[in-house]
Order: C-alpha cells, then structure tokens, then sequence
C-alpha cells in the first residue's frame, strides 16, 4: 500500500514522461481559467469586502447571453461586444440597486445580497433564454478545434487547439489586468481602496466608480470563462460549478491577494489533475477532481490560516 | 490686522484674502459635543494651526473642513462661495488634501504608487483610454509621473520610492503621507498632527518641510500641532480649542499671553 502511494505513481511519472506533460497540460489549462475567476473574486473583495456569491452565475449569464444574441441573428464577434455592454449594464445596475444603499452594512448582509443577485439572475436567464442546454458558438468565433499532435521522448502529447487559445487569451488578460492594476490611475484607485478606505476617499477615489469597475473586470472575467468552459461542457446552468472551484483557490490564496489568486489557481488546477490521475485513479476509484482541492486547502489553512499568500486574516478585530 | 485684502508676516510674506472660512460650526456625536459653534478663517498662503489639548475636538474639525465629518450646525464657506454637504472624494477634488493623525496610506503600495495616487483628483482621461494606454491617458501618466518624481525630491524620498510603504519606518511613513498630499498640488493642505511620535530630529525636518512647501509652493496649510514650541515656530495663526470650544485665536505671541489658554495649557485640571 505505501509503495502504491508514495513509489508508483512517481515511478510512473518517470517511466512516461510524454503522459505527465499531458496531465500537467491538461492540470494548467483548467488552473488558469480557476485563476482568472479567482482573480474576479479578489478584486471585488478588496475594494467593497464583498464575498461576491453570483460570480457562478454571472459565468452561466455571460455565456448565455453570447449564446442567445448569435441566436437572434447577431454576427458572433457583434455578439461579444453586446455582451460585454450588457456585463457592463450589469455592473451599473448592481452598484446603484444593490450595493449603494448597503453602503456600511455588515459584511454577512452584501454576502446575501449576492445570492439574491444569483437567484434574480438565474431567473432572468431562464425567462429570457429558457432552461435548456445551449451549444457554445466556438467556431462560429473563430476558435480553432483541431489538434496538435507532439512527439516528445518518442511519446504522445496531444495539445486541442482549444486549450491552446484558452490559455493564450487567459494568460493575455491576466496579463493585461495586472498592468491595468499596476500602470495605471484608475487600476492604482482600485488597488487603494483596498488598501484603506479613508485613505482612498481623502485622494479623492469614489467608492461606486471603483466598484462599477470590479464589477464590470468580474463580468469581462466571467465571459472569457463563460466561452472556454462552455465550449468543452456546452451551455447550461451547471457552468455555475466552475466559479465554485475558484473557492479553493480563495481559501489557498487569500481573500484579498492578487498574485495568491493567480499562483493558487495554477496550484490547484495542476495539483488536482495529478493527483486525479496518479492516486485517485487506480487508489480511489476516480473522480477525486470534486473535492481535492477543497481536501488541499483545509490541510494549507490548518498551517497557515491566512492562505499561502493572504496578506491578512479574513476575519479582523 | 485682519483686513480682507490680507495683511503681512513678520517674515515678510504677504497673506492673501480668505480662503476658506467655518461659521458657526457645531458638531456632536450622540451626547458628546465635538465641536460647539466654532468660526475661524484661514487665508491664502498662511500656515494656520489649530492647537489644544487630547480630545478638544481639533482632528474632528479637519474632519469637517475634508468631508469626513458633517456638523449638525454651521457653515463652511471656501473661495468665496457656501459649499454644500460632500463627500470626502468630492471636497478633495476641489482641491483640499490631507494626512491623517494615525497615518491612513495604502500599505501593500509602493511608496511612488501612494504618492502616484495623490495625482487622482487630476485624472481626466477615461477609464477606457487608460485600460488602452491611449493618447490623453498616457500622456496624463507621463505628466503625473514628473510631477510626482518632483514631490518625491523635494521631500528627499527618492532612495524608497520603489520601498512598499508597510516596511517603512514611521517618520518615513508621516513623510510619503505628506508628498501624496502633496502631489494634488491642493489649495489648502491640512496635517493632523504632522510630527506626533517623532524625535527631535525628525519634527526639525518635518517643519522644514512644512515651511518649504509653503514658501516655495504657496500652499496654504492648516495644520494640528501638540508640541507648542514647532507651533510658535513655523505658524502665522493659532487657533485654541479646549473640550470644544474655541478658546484663542490670533498670532502665536497673542495666543500665548491668552489667560485661557494659559489655563488649559497648564493643565488646570482636566
Ligand atoms: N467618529 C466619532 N464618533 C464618536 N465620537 C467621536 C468621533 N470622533 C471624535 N469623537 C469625539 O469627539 C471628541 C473630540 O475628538 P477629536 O476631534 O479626535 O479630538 P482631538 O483631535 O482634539 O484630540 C472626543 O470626545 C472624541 O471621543
Ligand atoms: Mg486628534
């Protein structure tokens, strides 16, 4: 039993180097869409300590809108931008409906004010786009589907075209947020509010222009995910479940830190596929996918309350 | 002395009209009285501090003047006109910065981010021009950038500037709270308590800094202050506050041959 736990899977990982490349692959293509949502998450945590529930959904919204607009008629990259108008329509809308007069309530009040953002916007989606499953617009976008076949070590790795520009498009907006946030005034603003409110206030950084902000990055975040798990599961309101993985990686990396939001979504993503497919496999029967990463970061919080990189404990006196 | 086309230093510099004027300003919270029906002005390019003991309502009248607060009673007129109840970010960008008593800066910033941030009240471009890094937005960038690079010399933190502020020590945090302040390039400039907890040697160089700003710049200053000696030093005007009220107002010498505030001062017992 030790050896199976602690000697074989490595020995294996050896002998077919060319099938750990493709786990790893596989492990980084999911960890950097955990990463991007992750990401969504933090920022609008930082800057209104919103624990922003409808994440989830806003996916599921996102990718249904796109869906339903190409429906209609509308040419698929006209479709994107439309969508990404009514993401920002959203953003508006929850900021003056929602967030504006709870302004100074407690936390555990704007955390339920998400999941009545959740159910209003599950109901909403149905009503205007029905309950059915939905078929991505992937080609329609332009997005390759083929595959690339690689020989390394005299083995086999198959890299989709689709992972391919997942991670290409995921790793470009991260990129592209991250400079926002670092090189620019409004992403400075962004990054102070976090930091200390009075302090944001006396600078002269308005809290809702701030929080359409977040809320809107969330939105763009949610439909780039919306269009890459959609075009591997389809379009359903079961795409909810991809936000739910972000959780983990919350707990690993920290409520409020942008690069633990990044590096944990990696970790997780690439962590749960090896375990999945070198233990979980041939010890547990499978599918340990669902609950591993959750296992990892009740073990990571046990040691280090705060997460890997959080900056402070969640919960402050 | 107080003519409304302003009145000269001893020093030599000329005081202008008044810029910012409380009438009358009453605040409380619950049953404490903050503040009771307090009227001062403070004038173009004159250093006005506000002085009296722990508690006397001094960092809730800054709090006043900058939006943080609002008083149930009074008004607060600036250049010339009544100004309605704001926001803190709104009165900022009509020009008035400020620093706080327990140091209020972004923590997890480099020391050239917080200050960069004092340039927001001068952002202009859109925020889509900035996500694109557009015409206008990095112009803006370029021209926030040698303006802030100007405060950071001027204010001799050049060797922190890529520093994260948490790690700084304390007199180096009092003095990038002072150049973000700075970098709005503000009317009127309010400190709270700019040299508390600092040794003899750090207040020297704080109320250089303070006067230089004032003298090269002409920015108007007010400033709270417990340590009178830097008070007589470096201020044109001194209000007197005790458990509220205003008990002195005028020049340093006025001020201090005050009986009242002689009392206070000499701690009648509080
Ligand atoms: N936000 C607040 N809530 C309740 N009481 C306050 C608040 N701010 C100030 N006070 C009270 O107002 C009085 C004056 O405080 P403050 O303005 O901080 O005095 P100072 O700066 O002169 O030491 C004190 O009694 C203080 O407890
Ligand atoms: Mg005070």
């Amino acid at each position: 039993m030790l050896t199976e736990i602690f000697i074989t899977p490595f020995a294996d990982m050896v002998a077919a180097p060319d099938f750990l490349m493709q786990v790893l692959w596989e492990g980084l293509v999911s960890g950097i869409l955990y990463a991007l949502i992750a990401l969504g998450f933090v920022l609008i945590f930082r800057s209104s300590r919103i624990f922003n529930f409808a994440q989830g959904i806003m996916v599921v919204f996102a990718a249904l809108t796109l869906v339903g607009l190409y429906a209609m008629g509308v040419p698929a990259w006209i479709a994107v931008g439309l969508t990404l108008v009514v993401m920002f329509i959203l953003a508006v809308s929850i900021e003056r409906i929602v967030l504006r007069p709870l302004v100074g309530q407690p936390d555990i009040i704007l955390f339920m004010a998400t999941i009545g953002i959740t159910l209003f916007l599950i109901g909403l989606g149905e009503i205007i786009f029905g309950g059915e499953n939905k078929v991505m617009i992937t080609e329609e976008l332009g997005i390759p589907t083929g595959d690339t076949v690689l020989e390394p070590w005299d083995g086999l790795l198959i890299l989709q075209h689709l992972d391919i520009t997942v991670v290409v498009v995921a790793t470009l907006l991260v990129a592209a947020l991250l400079a926002f946030l670092n090189y620019t005034q409004m992403g400075r603003a962004i990054r102070a509010l976090g930091d200390d409110h009075q302090a944001a206030l006396s600078v002269g950084i308005s809290l809702q222009t701030v929080w359409v902000l977040v809320w809107f990055i969330a939105g763009i975040i949610a439909l780039v995910t919306g269009i890459a798990w959609g075009a591997r599961a389809g379009v359903s309101f079961a795409l909810e479940v991809i936000a739910y993985k972000a959780l983990p990686v919350l707990m690993l990396g920290g409520l409020e830190s942008i690069t633990g939001a990044i590096i944990g979504g990696l970790m997780i993503g690439i962590l749960e596929k090896l375990f999945e497919i070198y233990w979980g496999q041939p010890l547990l029967g499978g599918n340990t996918e669902t609950w591993f990463a959750f296992v990892l970061a009740l073990v990571v919080l046990l040691f280090r309350p705060q997460g890997l990189f959080g900056e402070r404990i969640i919960e402050r006196v | 002395m107080k003519d409304t086309d302003g009145y000269m230093t001893e020093d030599g510099r000329q005081i202008g009209g008044v810029l910012m004027e409380m009438k009358n300003i009453t605040l409380r919270f619950g049953g404490v009285v903050a503040i009771q029906d307090i009227s001062f002005d403070v004038r173009e390019g004159e250093i006005r501090a506000i002085i009296g003991p722990n508690g006397a309502g001094k960092s809730s009248m800054l709090n006043v003047i900058s939006g943080f607060y609002h008083p149930q009673e009074g008004e607060v007129w600036y250049k010339g006109e009544r100004r309605p109840a704001m926001k803190p970010y709104e009165v900022a960008r009509l020009g008035v910065a400020r620093t706080f008593q327990n140091i209020a800066l972004f923590e997890g910033m480099s020391v050239l981010d917080n200050v960069m941030t004092g340039r927001l009240t001068h952002m202009h471009a859109g925020i889509g021009a900035q996500a694109l890094w557009w015409g206008t937005a990095r112009d803006e960038e370029i021209a926030n950038r040698r303006k802030v690079e100007e405060v950071i010399d001027f204010l001799e933190i050049q060797h922190i500037r890529k520093t994260p502020v948490g790690t700084l020590p304390y007199g180096l945090k009092k003095r990038v709270e002072l150049a973000r302040a700075l970098a709005a390039q503000p009317s009127i400039l309010l400190l709270d308590e700019p040299m508390a907890g600092m040794n003899v040697e750090e207040k020297e160089d704080m109320s250089r800094f303070i006067l230089d700003v004032n003298d090269e710049f002409g920015t108007t200053i007010a400033l709270i202050e417990h340590d009178m000696g830097v008070v007589m030093d470096i201020s044109d005007r001194v209000v007197v506050m005790d458990y509220g009220k205003k008990i002195g107002d005028g020049t340093p010498e006025e001020v201090r041959s005050n009986q009242d505030v002689i009392d206070a001062y000499l701690g009648v017992a509080h």
